[in-house]
This record gives structure tokens, sequence and C-alpha cells, in this order.
């Protein structure tokens, strides 16, 4: 039982953080459009993350609430990537981190809509519809900085520099996962690479961008090991949540 | 429970409840009511999000309670379903008039495949001037069921409630 658990809570905690991540851009984006497109996109990733919460609050059966599991876990029972924890930087590297991200995520949620858990394939549903146009922006987001300006093309290779190493890290599936596949609840993450790649190639062909050759992976998320950007995050997260617990609106 | 309660007559009592977002919408026009149940004590009241993090769903919640209780309803019980995952074609086509004659561009045409990169966006109208000159600033809106266009004929934006 505990897999599916973890399961879970791995794809909420992708959900959540990533989407906590880029609402910190509220106010601060570009240009306007953009910053609406930021915020949307971090509310579409909030929301997921909340429906994953109640499922596996559900499953966990103590109790417990989708804000417990947000606000009371710490670093190191978080199982997201870390990919989705690193910090937004410039607006590029807040787009590779999105399209890096969005491309796996697509791919994922659709071999979600066979889970054996019917919850899990009708929270897959209604995300993939949103996933969908975040792969579709942060696409044409990284074409358009790639075949951009000279300092556009600049930033986003100092992005595909600083963000590839964590990419990796999506294909390697922790043991909760393993677990999962065999009950038929959750995907191979590995069985998704090859749809990645191509993905990836695509994209970076039009944007005249290299694909990175195959390197050094840091890893860990999955498993609790953070960076510690994830701490500093969770600190402004909680803090509300940790200093007058059950807070309401 | 209620005297003479029927199906019909819940119906009747929610389109008392509007979209806190889209004020002129009701959450029937919306289409995320899908199912009224008259159980022997309990009304059930089947709802779908439109986005997985609308914001306004717990709202709608509160005033669909409001209304009923109003109405003699004393227990009450709102289900959420994901599945089928609610989409533009569920709009009604009253819902789609008012949209229109409140600014907002409701969708053109059936919900499509959004898997094409570089899809191309839905043809226009301005809700001012009609024109068809009109371009897609950003596939994001002031709310998540919107887009943002721009009309170059008499350059005012406007929103376009996106297919979904
Ligand atoms: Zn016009």
């Amino acid at each position: 039982m505990n897999y599916k658990l973890n399961y879970i809570l791995h794809l909420a905690d992708n959900a959540l953080i990533l989407g906590h991540r880029l609402s910190e851009w509220c106010g601060h984006g570009p240009v306007l459009e953009q910053d609406m497109a930021l915020t949307n996109i971090a509310l579409d990733l909030v929301g997921q993350s909340r429906s994953l919460y109640q499922l596996a609050a559900s499953i966990q059966d103590e109790g417990k609430t989708e804000d417990d599991l947000a606000y009371f876990r710490d670093v190191i029972d978080f199982k997201n990537v870390l990919l989705v924890e690193q910090e937004n930087g410039d607006f590029a590297q807040t787009i590779l981190r999105q399209f890096l991200f969005d491309a796996y995520n697509f791919h994922l949620y659709q071999k979600l809509l066979k889970s054996s858990d019917k919850q899990l394939s009708a929270i897959a549903e209604k995300s993939l519809k949103e996933i969908t146009y975040h792969l579709r922006w942060s696409s044409e987001w990284v074409i358009r900085l790639g075949d951009g300006t000279e300092e556009s093309n600049r930033r986003i290779n100092e992005a595909i520099e600083a963000l590839w190493p964590y990419a990796g890290e999506l294909f390697i599936p922790a043991t909760y996962e393993l677990e999962a596949v065999k009950e038929g609840l959750g995907v191979d993450s590995a069985s998704l690479k090859e749809l990645w790649s191509t993905e990836i190639k695509n994209v970076f062909d039009e944007a005249n961008l290299e694909v990175p050759e195959e390197s050094w992976v840091q890893k860990g998320g999955k498993n609790g090991i953070h960076t510690e950007k994830l701490g500093f995050l969770l600190a402004e997260m909680q803090f509300l949540q940790r200093a007058y617990p059950g807070q309401e609106w | 429970m209620h005297h003479i309660t029927t199906k019909e007559s819940i119906y009747k009592l929610l389109e008392q409840v509007f979209d806190p977002e889209v004020p002129v919408l009701t959450i029937l026009d919306l289409g995320i009511v899908r199912d009224v149940i008259l159980g022997k004590e309990v009304l059930e009241i089947v709802i779908t999000p439109t986005y997985s993090g609308c914001p306004a769903m717990d709202m709608i919640e509160v005033n669909i309670k409001a209304v009923l209780q109003e109405n003699g309803f004393e227990k009450i019980k709102i289900k959420t379903i994901l599945s089928p995952a609610w989409t533009t074609d569920w709009l009604s086509e009253d819902g789609k008039r008012k949209l229109l004659e409140y600014g907002i561009v409701p969708p053109m045409g059936p919900s499509k495949s959004k898997r094409a990169l570089f899809a191309s966006a839905d043809a226009i109208q301005c809700p001012r001037c009609n024109s068809a000159k009109t371009e897609m600033l950003s596939q994001f809106g002031s709310t998540a069921c919107k887009a943002q266009y721009r009309c170059n004929e008499c350059l005012e934006p406007f929103d376009y409630f996106k297919c979904h």
C-alpha cells in the first residue's frame, strides 16, 4: 500500500513545487501577457496537486487533509524531482525548466489515463488538457529564445547547461514507481525517455539548439534527497501554516 | 425531505447560482452541473471543475448550498467528479449569447485536440466592431478559461473564452 501513497505523493509534489516556483513570478513577468501565462500555469499545477493530495490523503486514511500534506511535511518527505525545485533564474531558465518537465509530464499523463486507479486516471484526464497548453507554450518559447537574438540564444544555452544534469532523474524510477508499475497504477518512467528525447530534439532543432550529450545525472529528489533550494522554498511556502496552524481564508 | 421535489425543480433553483468569475453565466450555462440525485434524505449535486485550479469552485459549492438551504433543503452533498473532463462543448447556447453580450467572445466550434505545436489560433471576430482582423496575444488570459486577443481594426484588446 505504501508504494501507492508514495507514488501519488511524488506526482503531487512535482506539481506543487513547480507550481509554487512559477507563482514566484507573479508581478515579475517580462511582459503582462507572460506574467499571466506563468501564473495561469502555476494555478493549473497547484490545482492538479490538490486533486492528487486529496487522493493521497484518502489512501493514507489517517484523517489528514490536502493541506496537511502540502504544509506539514519536511524536505525529506518531499518526493519531487530535483528539476522542479531549481530556482527560476532568468526567464530563459524558467522556460527551459518548464519545457523539460512539460515534455515529460505530457507523455506521463497520457499513459496515466490507463492507470488501474480510477481516481488517478480521472485526474490524469483532467490534467492532460492543461498540460497540453503548458507544453505548447514552453515549446514556443524555447524556439523563440533559441532562434531569437544573440542574447536570448546565449541565455537559453546557459539554461541548458545549468539544467541538463537534472533532466536525467526523470527517467530513473524509484522503488515505489517500479511497484506502482507492477500493480498497474503507475508508469515506468524509464519507458518515457525515448518519447521525451524526440520531443526535445524536435523543438531544439527548430530553435537552433544542440541537444547535449548524456552526462552526469543529479538525482535523489524522488527519494527525499534534495538540493538546498527546496528548504528555502518550503520555508516560504509553509510559513503561514507553520506559524498559525489551521488558518483558513 | 421536501414535498413534490423533482429534478427539474432543482435545476430551476440552480439557475440562481452564477459563476463568480464570469457573473453573467449560471453554473448550468457553464455546463459544470453533471447530475442531480434526489436521495431519500440527501440531495446530491454532482459538479465538475472547468480547470483543475479554478478558484471559483469552492465559492460555487458554498453558493449552491446557500440557494438550496434557502429553499428548504437541509442535507445537501456536493460531489466533485473529474471524469469526463469538462469541455467548452458543454456551454449552453444561451450562455454563449450572454458571453458575447458581456464582451467575451464565446468558444468557436467544437473542442479540438490541442496537441499540435503552433496549432493555428482560432479565427475570432472582434466583439466590438466585428472585424475579423484580430490576433491572439496569449493563450492564457485573466482566468484559466480565457485567452487574450486584440483587434487590429479598432485596437481594443478583448477576452476569448477558449475552446477546451
Ligand atoms: Zn474591433
